[in-house]
Order: structure tokens, then C-alpha cells, then sequence
């Protein structure tokens, strides 16, 4: 999978859990929470997502390295490259 | 044998809220009710060919479409339910009446702000503050220290009749604590009736419970009514599963399962809505702690339905919801009596913004009960005779705060403690269960859950948030795939 479509999974995933929210401008470099309304919960619901989807485990450690599309794209890559 | 990823015992808002965030992530989940409705503490029957809910009188915590952080929010978000599914139509306006003293309040907090700074003006500066400490404090954390709310109120607000008002209507409406609440519970019930509001979905209860079964059942979930847990299951200190009885008839007899259907049900997570002592009481290998540790619910209500044949706006009755007390102390306790006709909510079920008005009238009145004194009733009589006359005097009491509304009466039915225990079994019929809450929803049981009522989240959305962190953190977070 490539940088751009990890992102795209992830606005995909986003707009699955919080349909009200706007995506069309999400900037990749700044904190997904500090531009969308996204607490605890909706976190677990992105990796629950991507379990699902794409068989992908994130342990609760690394929430922390999903904070952004960037650093979704930085953590995600090589656990989606055969994806 | 049938194996599951996780059993829930319960269909009530919780444990239907849980099962559908476990069944959201694929894991096979059986959800077992003892009732043959889900709902559990808000549910709905008929009679006399009418339909009645019963529990909710309103949602609390209302929002409107996509409010950012409302608990509303997110509750839907969770449950993948779209906001406008639940039809939910405000309330008009709701009201705390003391002796000489009336708080009005409604969807809007100015408006209560607005009357709490008119009727308590030299409180005004003080409540202020009260309201910014209540909306910052982190009432939702699993593990936060558990605080008595008087203390805090008392020093805070410096005026005992204030403290009073505010707690008689979040008191009523969830406090399994007699004569307080803790801090917690007390943020979480200010800000879900007085800063948030109340709504009731268009076809009431059942609007809800439709929605949650309807959406459990879609993501493959599993539901089986009548089925009483008669034991839940344990090996080497962890959960192994249930054992299921057959539940029959009108008195609710148990008996063994029809040929064909295990009665040993085997999951590695049992979550438990029933309350804590209920759970423990049938958990095999475990000792139920002793009431001077863990005390039952206490807080029992009788509860009387008054159809009337025309709209209570007609005869000039137009508050949503009545929170009252005569005296100048608001006693929130068990009662001596049979009930305390001193204090009690009044419910207008047609007045909130419904789009199509409701067939009849409905006037609710509730008070507190005692749960020794109706069990001591034998049955049919004296019990049904002192139904009807507490139920007289509850109309009396209703009668002392609106115009004349009896000779429009056509239909009534109440409950009391033992009909909310005969229909759910919750201990003492406590519809708030006991005043210890367990808010990690941990038992000494490894694998074995709590959520719901002594969980401790409170109110309708309460009890799904409750379902929801529960399955969250204890069972998906961090879980195996």
C-alpha cells in the first residue's frame, strides 16, 4: 500500500466512525485531534477498524504513533506494504 | 456444548450497548435475559390495550445532531446509530418546586442559571463557580477516587436551600445513595439533565430498544429471552461460561431447558449488567461480601400512570417535568412508610415537542417506597388495597401543584419495589442499585465483568456509555484478535 492510500484508509476509517465529521480538509502534519472532534474512544475505533480490515495489530502502547495522517502513514507503512 | 467469544447477561440498555460493540468487532456474543422484552429497568408493557413504557421518563443528556464532546456524541458514534434515529423531541421546560421557591430550567442552562442567580442572588457569584468546577471535573474516568458530593456543595454554594434544589431532582433521578451522592455521580447527573437536558424519542422507550436490537441483531449478535443465569460458571479463578434455566409463565418460575438446548453455555468474558451482589450471588467459588462491606440499593420507588383523556396542556398543565418537595429539607432515604409523599417527580409525557400528539394524556407521579414495607404485603390483599390507596394520595399531592385534572382520569396502574424486583430482580427492587459503585466494572473474577446499573455510569445514555467503556476496555482494548 502506498503513503497516499494509507491516508486514504485512514479518512476512510475516520469517516465510517464519526459520519458528522468534516474531512475534507484534514492536514497530514497536525494532530488529527486538534482538527477533529476524536477522543479516546474513536482511537480504539480506528485500530479495531484496522484489525478488521487489514488483520493489522496496534497495541495500546502505540495510539500515540496515529496521532496524525503523517504519522499514521510513518507507523502504518510497513505493516501495510503487502496489504 | 455452545461456545462464545463473550455472554452478557441482561438486555437492558447496557448490556445491549456492550453486546453490540463486542459483535461490531466479530466476536460471537449471546446476549441471555431472563424477561421475554429487552429493556430491563426501561422497558415497556401493555395494558388495558394501552402501551406503557416503563423507567424512562426521559433521555437525559440531550444533544443536538453532531454536538462536539456531548456524551450523546459519542455515544452514537460508538453504537453506529445515526442521531436522527432516535426521533428525540426536548423537553418544554421542567421545574424544582421547594415551599415558597420554583427553579425553572430547561434544553438552555442560561435558563437556570437565570433563575438560580433571581431566587439565590446573593449565591449568584458562587454558583458560577460551582457550575465551571462541575463542567471540568473528569466524572467519566474508570478509576477516579470517590468523593461525597454534600460536603463539596455545602462549601461551595454556602446556601442550604440551594444545595437542596439541586440535588432533589439529580438525587431522584439517580442517587443509590441515601441523603447524597458522590462527586462523580453528581457531575455526571448535573450536566446530563440541567447543562444538557432532556428529550424523549417520538415512540418512546420502545424506539430505543428497537434500535439497539435491531442493530445488535445485524452485526450477527445473539438474544435469548427467558433464559435465567442460575449459575455463572468458574475454573482456577477465571470465567468459563453460564448455566441457563428456562424462565415460565406470568410468576416467573424456573425450570430445566427444553430437551435439545445446552443449559452450560461456555465464553472466556461474561459481562454482567445485573448489579454486583446479583452477580456475585450466583458467580460460582465466590464469597458475597457481607452488607456492612457492600450494602444493597436501599432507593425504591412506587410509581403511579395516570391516563387522561385529554392533553394536560389542556388543563393547564404545561411543565415537562415536576421535581418536588414540601418540606424545607429534602429527605432523600428510604421511607418508615410505605412511601414518602413528601418529595417526587411529575412527569408530562406529552409535553415534549412530540411531531404527532400522543393518543391520551399521561401523568406519572413518582415516589419513594420502601421495599420491606410492600414485601410484607401478602398478596393479593392487602397489597392491592394499599396500591390504590397510596395511589389516591399520590394524586392528592399532584393535585396540590397543577388545576383539576382528576375527573379526567380513564385509566390508572402503578408499581411499587417488588414489581420493579418481580421484573428484573434487581435487589430490593433498587432501580439505582447499590450506593457503592464499581467503576472499573472489576470482579475477583478474572474474565468476569460488570457493567450497568452498579457500575455506576447513570441514566439511559449513562447505561449505554456504561455497556460501552466496559467492553471497550476491558474486552477490545488491547484483546487478541
Amino acid at each position: 500500500m502506498q503513503a497516499t492510500d494509507i491516508a486514504s484508509v485512514i479518512l476512510d476509517i475516520i469517516s465510517t466512525i464519526a459520519p458528522d465529521e468534516d474531512l475534507s480538509d484534514v492536514k497530514p502534519d497536525v494532530r488529527l485531534r486538534d482538527q477533529l472532534d476524536l477522543d479516546s474512544m474513536d482511537f480504539l475505533d480506528i485500530v479495531m477498524e484496522l484489525r478488521k480490515r487489514y488483520g493489522v495489530e496496534v497495541p495500546e502502547e502505540d495510539y500515540p504513533k496515529l496521532a496524525s495522517l503523517d504519522s499514521c502513514v510513518e507507523y502504518l507503512g510497513p505493516k501495510l506494504a503487502d496489504k | 456444548m455452545s461456545h462464545y467469544d463473550a455472554i452478557v447477561i441482561g438486555a437492558g440498555m447496557s448490556g445491549l450497548a456492550a453486546a453490540i460493540r463486542l459483535a461490531m468487532f466479530d466476536k460471537r456474543v449471546l446476549v441471555v435475559e431472563r424477561h421475554n422484552i429487552p429493556g430491563g429497568l426501561n422497558s415497556y408493557y401493555h395494558k388495558a390495550r394501552r402501551p406503557f413504557d416503563v423507567g424512562l421518563h426521559a433521555m437525559t443528556n440531550y444533544a443536538p445532531k453532531g454536538a462536539r464532546g456531548a456524551p450523546l456524541t459519542k455515544l452514537l458514534r460508538q453504537l453506529r446509530i445515526p442521531w436522527e434515529a432516535l426521533q428525540l423531541r426536548p423537553q418544554h421546560h421542567s421545574e424544582v418546586r421547594f415551599p415558597g421557591v420554583t427553579l425553572r430550567f430547561t434544553n438552555d442552562f442560561e435558563v437556570l442559571r437565570h433563575e438560580v442567580h433571581r431566587a439565590f442572588p446573593a449565591a449568584a457569584d458562587r454558583f458560577d463557580r460551582f457550575v465551571a468546577l462541575v463542567l471540568a471535573y473528569d466524572d467519566v474516568s474508570l478509576d477516579a477516587p470517590q468523593v461525597p458530593a454534600r460536603p463539596v456543595l455545602e462549601e461551595q454554594l454556602g446556601d442550604p436551600l440551594l444545595v437542596e434544589m439541586l440535588f432533589c431532582p439529580l438525587m431522584l433521578y439517580g442517587s443509590a445513595v441515601e441523603n447524597d451522592m458522590e462527586f462523580g455521580q453528581f457531575c455526571t447527573m448535573f450536566k446530563s439533565i440541567f447543562v444538557q437536558g432532556m428529550a424523549r424519542p417520538e415512540g418512546g422507550v420502545r424506539t430505543l430498544i428497537k434500535l439497539l436490537r435491531d442493530k445488535l441483531t445485524e452485526l450477527g449478535g445473539e438474544l435469548r429471552f427467558k433464559r435465567n443465569v442460575k449459575r455463572i460458571l468458574t475454573r482456577d479463578g477465571r470465567v468459563a461460561g453460564v448455566e441457563l434455566e428456562k424462565v415460565t409463565g406470568a410468576d416467573a418460575h424456573v425450570a430445566p431447558l427444553p430437551a435439545g438446548e445446552d443449559p452450560v453455555v461456555l465464553a472466556p468474558v461474561v459481562l454482567s449488567s445485573i448489579g454486583y451482589l446479583e452477580t456475585l450471588g450466583i458467580t460460582e467459588g465466590v464469597e458475597v461480601p457481607p452488607p456492612e462491606v457492600y450494602p444493597p440499593g436501599r432507593l425504591g420507588y412506587m410509581e403511579s400512570i395516570l391516563v387522561l383523556d385529554r392533553e394536560p396542556r389542556d388543563l393547564g398543565i404545561d411543565p415537562t417535568i415536576v421535581f418536588f418537595n414540601e418540606t424545607d429539607r429534602f429527605d432523600y432515604r428510604a421511607p418508615d412508610d410505605l412511601v414518602d409523599l413528601r418529595s417526587g417527580v411529575i412527569c408530562l409525557t406529552n409535553n415534549f415537542a412530540h411531531e404527532r400528539p400522543l393518543p391520551e394524556g399521561l401523568l406519572r407521579i413518582t415516589s419513594l417506597a420502601s421495599w420491606d414495607g410492600w414485601r410484607a404485603l401478602a398478596r393479593p390483599e392487602p397489597y392491592a388495597g394499599a396500591k390504590d390507596a397510596w395511589r389516591a394520595k399520590q394524586v392528592e399531592v399532584v393535585r396540590r401543584h397543577f388545576p383539576p385534572f382528576e375527573d379526567h382520569v380513564v385509566f390508572t396502574d402503578t408499581f411499587t419495589p417488588t414489581t420493579v424486583w418481580h421484573f428484573t430482580r434487581h435487589l430490593r427492587g433498587a432501580i439505582y442499585g447499590a450506593p457503592n459503585k464499581v467503576k472499573s466494572g472489576l470482579t475477583p473474577v478474572a474474565g468476569l465483568f460488570l457493567c450497568g446499573t452498579d457500575q455506576g455510569f447513570l441514566g439511559i445514555v449513562g447505561a449505554m456509555l456504561s455497556g460501552i467503556s466496559i467492553a471497550n476496555a476491558r474486552v477490545l482494548q488491547g484483546a487478541p484478535a
